[in-house]
């Protein structure tokens, strides 16, 4: 009796269940049937696969889901396994696309035998962050000061280094405790590069790159991620590390103010980093590492970050394809880009990347919207 | 069995049968054979890329202690990181042998009636169910905290000692190797309740005959004689430590310099292997993989001496 009784309730609850999911299924058929039918050049569905640096994934995956409800027939796919991933796999021809905060190296590009387009689609700042209760948002960091603690030299919150250049703010007599990616990341590259710009004894003793070898003096902390590095500086008074704006800016960090080669002290905004974009000049290539920008408003630490594309498409569909999550990326997509804590284009930029990447195929072109 | 029954059995086998029973021992062969092959063949990859990172570092690869992937200054040593591996995987053992040996004692004698013992038994094994990356943010967020006064007063106090000789930051190898010892618990506590329930009962009605008392039947009788499956789920369980990744990662700072503290950052080879290789390239991806058949051979040590320790004790008690 029991038993059957029991039985007959799975029973129940397997047509119940399938109930429920036959229901949700049309709900979604439902809700996918708005978007007209394409205009585009493209014979049926056309899906493109992208791989690259985790630093404009969020970005990247949000454009993809924003031109799919444009154009239902573009299906993007993009995978954030690192800039190095992204590299190794647009030269070896994995890809459709590939994104990379490095762009590719000059002894890179001749290994793609269909040309590379360098687009910097989206840009960014790193932003130093500490926890230290009771100092406010941003404590002024010189050039000087910020190079000393990164490297070990500083290793006191009340250093008088740091105390001459916050007058008004009481500093505790407290350890610093730096946190840096532990896993190979841009950021690092990026933080690096600056810092080998700035100060040739940083240069000398720990160089650039996506991992490099930090002060034996001093504490010193790896986490994993930008979120392991935030998790970390929320954990721990007395930590400093270097994490993406967007990391900081949506879990509430405290960031630093940091000198800018013209000497003023500029705290980590969309604007300030708007102003650096608009202080940089892109060569013919669209490769320009900012190091060190020049600038009174410049924000000193700020990234372009780039999509790897083929100049040659043997592909039509997937050529105009391409073009249109271009065209999506510096139109729509540079409107969401703030929001998740990116710097948008300048026009001027948006304009020469609409030309490169114009060349992909000769059956569309892209139009620049006026935001 | 006599002879006289077994023969028209044998007899009464049809061709057929005897070639599906060919069959059948041939498949199983060639998957135990595959087996092996799958493992010869992971070895023979991983050496054969650690082998450009072998010829520039040698030896000094195990002794070294820089770790320095920027182009151009390349330079790779991984001594911290088999310290930290070793030690880390050591103190979890210290921790989990006890706790677990307890643990298997009274779940498998009648201290509590069997009801309880069996939820006590489950929660035990749910332990292992628990994903390593919850076992990491469980330490960040749980136990980094709890312990750290604890920490504070270690090296306030006992600051003289080289083991808590600096400021705790937070995460380091302490506690790494705590977590590390509850995720070694449930495989340890499992195997030694396990092959102590397996004894015969005769084992310990012949001691409580003697006249022994129980405490005199479990140290004296019941642990030597299960000792060959306690060490067996010991050595599980430290081969677990060594490997452990994302738990390791998230909570012992990857720091990768030597000290002795207990309380300062450290790393694990397994979590530098997890950090490193995606942006790894050109050497630095050869020493990942020399650091890789380190971790390997670490392992295998290991796995050789349960095998000797448990044919010791074997020979001893049975």
């Amino acid at each position: 009796m029991l038993k059957r009784f029991g039985l007959a309730r799975r029973w129940m609850s397997f047509v119940t269940l399938f109930l429920l999911v036959a229901g949700l299924t049309a709900a979604c058929d439902f809700g996918g049937q708005e978007p007209p039918a394409s205009k585009l050049p493209i014979n049926g569905e056309v899906s493109l696969a992208g791989l690259g640096a985790s630093f404009p994934a969020p970005l990247y995956q949000n454009w993809a889901v924003g031109l799919n409800r444009v154009h239902s027939n573009i299906r993007v796919d993009y995978q954030s396994q690192g800039s190095g991933a992204g590299i190794e796999n647009f030269i070896q021809g994995n890809v459709d696309f590939a994104a990379s905060d490095i762009a590719m190296k000059d002894e890179d590009i001749p290994k793609v035998q269909r040309g590379v387009l360098m687009l910097p689609m989206t840009a960014g700042s790193i932003v130093v962050a500490y926890n230290l209760p009771g100092v406010p948002e941003g404590l002024k960091l010189s050039r000087d000061v910020y190079v000393g603690i990164f490297s070990g030299q500083i290793r006191r919150w009340n250093d008088p280094k740091i105390v001459a250049l916050n007058p008004g703010v009481t500093l505790p007599d407290q350890g610093i405790t730096v946190v840096h990616r532990s896993d190979g990341s841009g950021t690092t590259a990026v933080f690096t590069k600056h810092l080998s710009a700035i100060s040739p004894e940083w240069q000398k003793a720990f160089g650039e790159g996506t991992t490099i070898q930090w002060a034996k003096t001093g504490n010193f902390v790896g986490a994993r991620g930008n979120e392991g590095v935030t998790a970390q500086i929320q954990q721990t008074p007395g930590a400093v590390g270097y994490v993406e704006f967007g990391f900081a800016r949506n879990n509430k960090l405290t960031v630093a103010a940091l000198q800018n080669k013209a000497g003023e002290y500029v705290i980590p905004t969309p604007e300030s980093g708007a102003a650096t974009l608009a202080a940089v000049a892109l060569p013919e290539n669209l490769r320009a590492f900012i190091s060190d920008p020049e600038g009174k408003d410049s924000y000193p630490i700020v990234t372009y970050t780039w999509q790897l594309q083929y100049q040659k498409q043997p592909d039509a569909n997937k050529a105009v394809g391409l073009e249109v999550w271009v065209e999506y990326g510096l139109n729509e997509g540079q409107k969401a880009a703030p929001e998740l804590g990116y710097i948008p284009l300048p026009k001027v930029v948006r304009e020469r990347i609409a030309k490169a990447a114009d060349t992909m195929s000769d059956k569309y072109t892209i139009t620049l919207k006026d935001s | 069995m006599t002879p006289s029954t077994a023969l028209p059995e044998r007899r009464s086998r049809s061709p057929q049968e005897r070639l599906i029973d060919r069959l059948f021992v041939r498949t199983t062969l060639v998957l135990a054979v595959l087996t092996g092959v799958l493992l010869a063949f992971i070895i023979l990859v991983i050496a054969w890329r650690s082998l450009p990172a072998v010829q520039a570092f040698g030896l000094n690869f195990i002794t070294g202690s820089a770790w320095n992937p920027v182009p151009g200054r390349e330079e790779f040593g991984v001594f911290p990181m088999l310290y930290g591996t070793l030690v880390s995987s050591i103190i979890a053992l210290l921790i989990a042998v006890p706790l677990g040996l307890g643990t298997a004692i009274f779940l498998s004698e009648d201290f509590i009636p069997s009801q309880p013992r069996l939820v006590i038994s489950f929660l035990v094994e749910l332990l292992a169910a628990i994903p390593s990356v919850v076992y990491g943010l469980w330490g960040i967020f749980v136990l980094i905290p709890l312990i750290q006064p604890v920490a504070r007063w270690l090296h306030a106090n006992l600051g003289w000692i080289p083991l808590f000789g600096t400021e705790p930051v937070g995460p380091g190898m302490l506690p790494a190797s705590l977590v590390l010892a509850i995720m070694i618990l449930p495989i340890m506590t499992a195997i030694a309740k396990d092959s102590l329930a397996a004894l015969p009962p005769e084992l310990r009605q012949a001691s409580m005959g003697l006249g022994a008392t129980r405490w005199w039947t479990i140290f004296r009788v019941l642990i030597p004689a299960a000792i060959s499956g306690i060490v067996g789920g010991t050595m599980l369980g430290l081969g677990r430590a060594l490997g452990e990744t994302m738990a390791a990662t998230m909570l012992i700072g990857n720091a990768n310099q030597f000290q002795w503290s207990l309380l300062a950052p450290a790393n694990t080879i397994a979590s530098l292997l997890a950090n490193q290789f995606p942006e790894a390239r050109g050497i630095q991806v050869s020493a990942l993989m020399y650091a890789a058949v380190l971790l390997m051979l670490m392992t295998l040590i290991v796995n050789i001496l349960a095998e000797v320790i448990v044919n010791r004790l074997k020979a001893k008690y049975e």
